[in-house]
């Protein structure tokens, strides 16, 4: 294991250089999740067009407080689920959520997970892969909060 | 008399161990965890080689072995706190279950000691959280109300306020004796005096003190202690809470079970006398055995000698530290009333990242909120990066810490 296979330069990017970064209005719901173990913290505003899983993701705010993992983690969702559906942004999470949760064993798909693929050097650390979900995890639940269990 | 370093690190087999191909082993969690010397780990084998039997109960000689080397281990603990009554020493699972204990029978207990509606219990905001929430959990089951001392920016107890926060509706005073975030050593002198001016009652956290200060309960002056012995190179799952034998006498039991009993009727049970009143249910016999040989190792190497050392590391380390540019020193900045943990934060880099890089280089340090998070939050940071020390580091270390804190400065810099 090497340290270098955890902090990716497009980690370290994204966490110098966030996207989408900073709380914005419109929203149609906010939430805000804690990581008990490590203190991290992050409110994550979601804004959404139409109805159900077939709504648009208009847009994604957040602020946080957190390590890189968690920060660089959220930046890049967003890339990720901006101007998509809720469905094919639940499908970019659950692919997501599979590699953090594949002890490194999983082979990402860059098509689908573009910069998140930087992520899989960390799925080797149990330590931070709620790290790297805590953003996920946050806009999760606020869409949820919007268009109900999807 | 400087402690031998060298001899003394050979005694913890794990400290030869490299992590991450080829990075010696560099453990500073102490705080969290001390390492095992040989003699402790050979004390659990031999333990349940040789003499593996439950306590006070059989009489054939295995028991007879296992209950002489159980109640040695409390003859041991004693005499480490120079407790005046061997029947004082009472083992729990770890500090948490020994503050627990307290706060749950003072519920329950007879006047003058049962805390009710209208009482105050009064605890400081440097607390771990196993010192925060069983009051917040008595609290809420009897009415009473929870108060609390507030720290400085420099990480000591504002104490200007005694009077005001001790006040004659303090039924007790709970309070850390050394804090595991900030490194402080609390004047409990101060606190334990205005205590006794309103007649509260006063149990000191021990749990970062034992194991780094030579303790002695006559003149500490407090009416329980807490401390958990794998902290102090015991086991893990043995703690102690020492107790005024006058009090462990007139307070109610805590868990009902075996061993706790005097006599057992269908109808009502009564109870056994201190300690074993506070014991029920098969105790971490082999646990207490390792204890006792942890407390006699230190006793051996001498605490005036650990502590003496410890002093040293605390000063190197707090100036090395203090020229590290963006590094922010989260506790007392001087040795003085101080032990060998420094708490820091490093300019926009989260302790998440310091500790992860430091871990890649071999260096084991405490990241995040330290289980003290209203003590985190009162400094306005979300958590801190933790080295604490003890008998077995060295300044060779500290140096490896100070150059692992410029690899991390490197990754994420700029």
């Amino acid at each position: 294991m090497n340290l270098d296979s955890m902090y990716q330069e497009i980690i370290l990017d994204h966490y110098k250089n966030p996207h989408h970064r900073g709380l914005r209005e419109p929203f149609d719901a906010e939430v805000h999740h804690v990581n008990p173990t490590c203190g991290d913290e992050i409110t994550v505003r979601v804004y959404l067009d139409g109805a159900a899983d077939e709504a648009k993701v208009v847009d994604v705010s957040y602020d946080g407080q957190g390590c890189s993992i968690s920060q660089a983690s959220t930046s890049v969702l967003t890339d990720l689920v901006i101007g998509r559906t809720v469905r094919e942004a639940f499908g970019t999470m659950d692919a997501f959520v599979t590699l953090m949760q594949g002890r490194g064993q999983v082979e990402p798909d860059e098509d689908v997970l573009e910069d998140g693929v930087a992520f899989a050097g960390v799925a080797k650390y149990p330590a931070r892969v709620k790290c790297a979900l805590l953003g996920w995890m946050a806009f999760k639940d606020a869409v949820a909060r919007v268009v109900g269990g999807v | 008399m400087a402690l031998d370093v060298e001899t003394i690190r050979k005694d913890f087999p794990i400290l030869d161990r490299v992590v991450h191909g080829d990075k010696p082993l560099v453990y500073l969690d102490n705080a969290a965890t001390s390492q095992k010397p040989r003699k402790v780990i050979e004390a659990l084998v031999e333990y349940y080689e040789r003499h593996n039997a439950n306590v006070h109960r059989g009489i054939h000689t295995l028991a007879e072995e296992a209950t002489a080397l159980y109640e040695s281990a409390r003859d041991r603990v004693a005499a480490f706190i120079s407790a005046p009554s061997r029947d004082e020493v009472i083992f729990t699972k770890n500090s948490s279950e020994a503050m627990n204990l307290v706060a749950r029978v003072l519920a329950d207990a007879e006047p003058p000691h049962r805390i009710g509606p209208g009482d105050e219990i009064v605890i400081t905001e440097m607390e771990h959280h196993s010192n925060i929430v069983p009051w917040h959990q008595l609290a809420e089951r009897t009415g009473a109300a929870v108060r609390w001392f507030q720290v400085t920016d420099d990480g000591r107890l504002d104490l200007s306020t005694v009077d005001e926060v001790i006040t004659e509706r303090t039924r007790i005073v709970s309070m850390v004796h050394v804090s595991n975030l900030l490194g402080t050593i609390n004047p409990v002198e101060t606190v334990i005096r205005r205590a006794r001016e309103v007649g509260a009652l006063v149990l000191l956290d021990c749990s970062q003190s034992a194991p780094h200060l030579p303790l002695d309960v006559r003149a500490l002056g407090a009416d329980f202690i807490a401390f958990t012995g794998h902290k102090m190179l015991g086991p893990t799952g043995i703690g102690v809470l020492w107790g005024r034998l006058d009090l462990l006498r007139v307070l109610p039991p805590f868990l009902g079970g075996g061993e706790m009993i005097e006599l057992v009727t269908m109808e009502r049970s009564t109870f056994a006398q201190p300690p074993h009143k506070y014991e029920a249910g098969t105790p971490p016999i082999a646990e207490a055995v390792g204890l006792g040989a942890a407390v006699d190792y230190l006793s051996g190497i001498g605490m005036e000698a650990i502590a003496a050392h410890e002093t040293e590391l605390t000063r190197y380390v707090l100036s090395e530290l203090n020229q590290v540019d963006g590094l922010r020193i989260i506790g007392p900045n001087t040795a003085e009333d101080r032990v060998a943990e420094v708490s820091f934060t490093l300019d926009g880099i989260h302790p998440h990242d310091v500790g992860q890089v430091l871990d890649e280089l071999g260096i084991a340090v405490r990241v995040g909120h330290h289980c003290a998070r209203p003590a985190v939050v009162r400094y306005g940071i979300p958590a801190t990066t933790r080295a604490s020390f003890y008998l077995y580091n060295t300044p060779a270390e500290i140096d490896v810490l100070v150059r692992g804190l410029a690899r991390v400065k490197k990754v994420f810099g700029g």
